[in-house]
């Protein structure tokens, strides 16, 4: 799989990374290897082989809708950086 | 909709997502509860809270409440579904990843009827439910600089319903949108109150030279959250991306959010720049399996829904087409009409209740659970007119006294004397004396002004006080003048 410099750019924007213009283009080669030494997995052939999603060969179990938890806003928070009003404050985020 | 550009017509192309707070006591994946208006951060475990080693375990009622919402909209439901990890880095999820369904989602493609004004149906195809946790709440005004959060909301059970682009027209997507929500309060799976952020959509809005077949790209608005928000965004929307071709652009694909202020929408990014959620199956839940037991006994217990409502008014007690659609579409007034209409006449009672019934209300300020006026009497008071004990105007006035005192209108017209006469004898006496005392009047309308037989019924109105029978008035008139 060829990845170009546009590809290493546009993953960088999304990945909020940045990555200066001289090594963009041995990035895009590393990527390239990387997919490549990952694309190992498509000679196997699946035809017959049902998705598997779950490695784990469990049922899954629910639970009963009661409420169990609770008025603990003050533990909660106890990580917060910053918190007032028993609110998480954070910079301003409008998107 | 079709659209008259410069070039020619366009035709707009539409589908919903939208997004339901399931109806439960705790969230769908913690035990917190799931209530809405608690105090910051109270209703939070620490499953909510994203802290590392909690594991998600999944609440059976929110299942219960999706399957129940994919019956209710004639819906596939799969005994097969998986939950899915969507990855995305925001203060408003401290997992940092959604948990949802993806590839195979509870419920699959299902169809719901809309009611056109026009009177015709039109059925909307729907795509998928698939049931995921909610976000917290950012509240963004208290300060300039800072953004508060709220977990509260955040792990709240949440049903995605995403149509096929099957609507053409602001109306469609409207009649969709009220239809969704009159089957989910039915259902009792989600409060369908818009404005509190309950139910919530977005929609997917291209347009094409009419006669196109092929889709062209769309463009999603977000935050349309009222009905009427939906429509404006739509209307909006197609006829900017008109423009645009018309003026030799292209519209790529594109995230735009509604501005309720100005009734537009604007840019916020381009699809290429979206988010690569990087979707994989959730390691901590394995996959979702139901039992025909299970889905059967959800379909046995479901409740009468709108549109077999609908028909069931109309084929026995008497509704048109229209006052059935505007009756069902509520659960409560439906139920209000029937316990109202048991024993009467239907469609009278119909009249009443969307006319003065509603109008008071309204006037009041009231929904119906909390009318003055109940069911039952206003049962009466409607079999009151069909027994001739009453006049049809003098029930408009018994009414305006049972909306103040709430009062039974049998009690109300025995205290007050409102019976209406319908003894001949008595009524015939008030009709001589009538005739007897304007002469000239009974000549005129002898000589051919036929126009002052009202004056003589009124006369004879007004001297029984109101509660002469109308019907043997003008027998009692035809026969004497």
């Amino acid at each position: 799989m060829a990845i170009d410099t546009q590809m290493v750019k546009k993953i960088a924007f999304l990945s909020h990374l940045k990555v200066e213009d001289d090594k963009i283009a041995g990035t895009a080669q590393e990527f390239d290897k990387i997919l490549d030494w990952v694309g190992q997995l498509s000679e196997v052939d699946t035809t017959d082989v049902r998705p598997l999603s779950a490695v784990n060969d469990i049922d899954l179990i629910c639970r009963k809708d009661e409420v169990t938890e609770g008025n603990q806003a003050d533990k909660i928070l106890k990580n917060a950086p910053v918190a007032e009003y028993d609110y998480f404050v954070v910079p301003k985020v409008v998107e | 909709m079709i659209l008259e550009g410069k070039t020619g017509k366009w035709e707009v192309i539409c589908g919903l997502e939208i997004h339901c707070q399931i109806i439960s006591k705790s969230k769908i994946f913690s035990g917190a509860s799931a209530k809405f208006g608690d105090d910051a951060n109270q209703s939070v475990s620490f499953v909510d809270a994203g802290m590392p080693g909690m594991l998600p375990t999944l609440n059976e009622e929110c299942v219960r409440q999706a399957v129940k919402t994919g019956l209710g909209l004639r819906a596939v439901i799969n005994k097969y579904s998986e939950f899915s990890r969507k990855n995305y880095f925001y203060a408003d999820l401290p997992q940092g990843y959604q948990i949802t369904q993806f590839v195979h989602p509870i419920v699959g493609e299902g169809v719901v009827t809309i009611d056109l004004d026009d009177g015709s149906t039109k059925d909307i195809r729907i795509e998928r439910l698939h049931i995921e946790q909610d976000a917290a709440k950012s509240i963004h005004d208290m300060s300039p600089t800072k953004s508060f959060i709220d977990l509260n909301r955040c792990g709240v059970g949440l049903m995605e319903i995403v149509t096929k682009p099957d609507f053409r027209s602001p109306e469609e997507a409207g009649a969709f949108l009220k239809k969704l929500r009159s089957i989910v309060r039915y259902l009792g799976t989600c409060d369908g109150n818009m404005n509190e952020g309950s139910m919530r959509c977005d929609a997917s809005i291209s347009v094409r030279p009419l006669g196109e077949d092929e889709l062209r790209p769309r463009a999603e608005i977000k935050n349309v959250n009222s009905v009427k928000f939906a429509m404006q965004a739509i209307e909006y929307e197609a006829k900017r991306q008109v423009e645009v071709y018309e003026n030799g652009g292209e519209i790529e694909q594109e995230t735009r959010q509604f501005d309720a202020t100005t009734g537009t929408t604007k840019f916020m990014r381009k699809k290429e720049f979206a988010n690569d959620y990087r979707y994989f199956p959730e390691p901590d839940l394995p996959p979702l399996v139901l039992s025909d037991e299970f889905i059967e006994e959800i379909r046995r217990n479901l409740p009468e829904l709108p549109d077999a409502k609908k028909v069931r008014f109309m084929e026995t007690m008497g509704l048109t087409k229209y006052d059935a659609s505007i009756i069902c579409e509520n659960k409560e007034v439906a139920e209000f009409f029937e316990q109202a209409a048991a024993g009467h006449d239907g469609k009278k009672v119909a009249n009443w209740l969307m006319g003065d019934f509603f109008a008071m209300l309204n006037r009041k300020n009231l929904t119906i659970e909390n009318s003055p006026v109940s069911a039952e009497n206003l049962g009466k008071l409607v079999e009151l007119v069909e027994n001739n004990v009453i006049s049809g105007k003098t029930a408009k006035d018994v009414f305006e006294i049972m909306a103040e005192s709430g009062e039974n209108p049998e009690k109300i017209v025995e205290e007050k004397g409102l019976k209406q006469v319908t003894d001949t004898g008595a009524i015939e006496a008030i009709v001589d004396k009538v005739i007897a005392s304007s002469p000239d009047n009974v000549a005129a309308y002898r000589n051919g002004k036929v126009a002052l037989r009202g004056w003589f019924v009124g006369q004879v109105m007004k001297e029984s006080q109101g509660k002469a029978n109308p019907q043997v008035v003008n027998e009692l008139l035809n026969r004497k003048l």
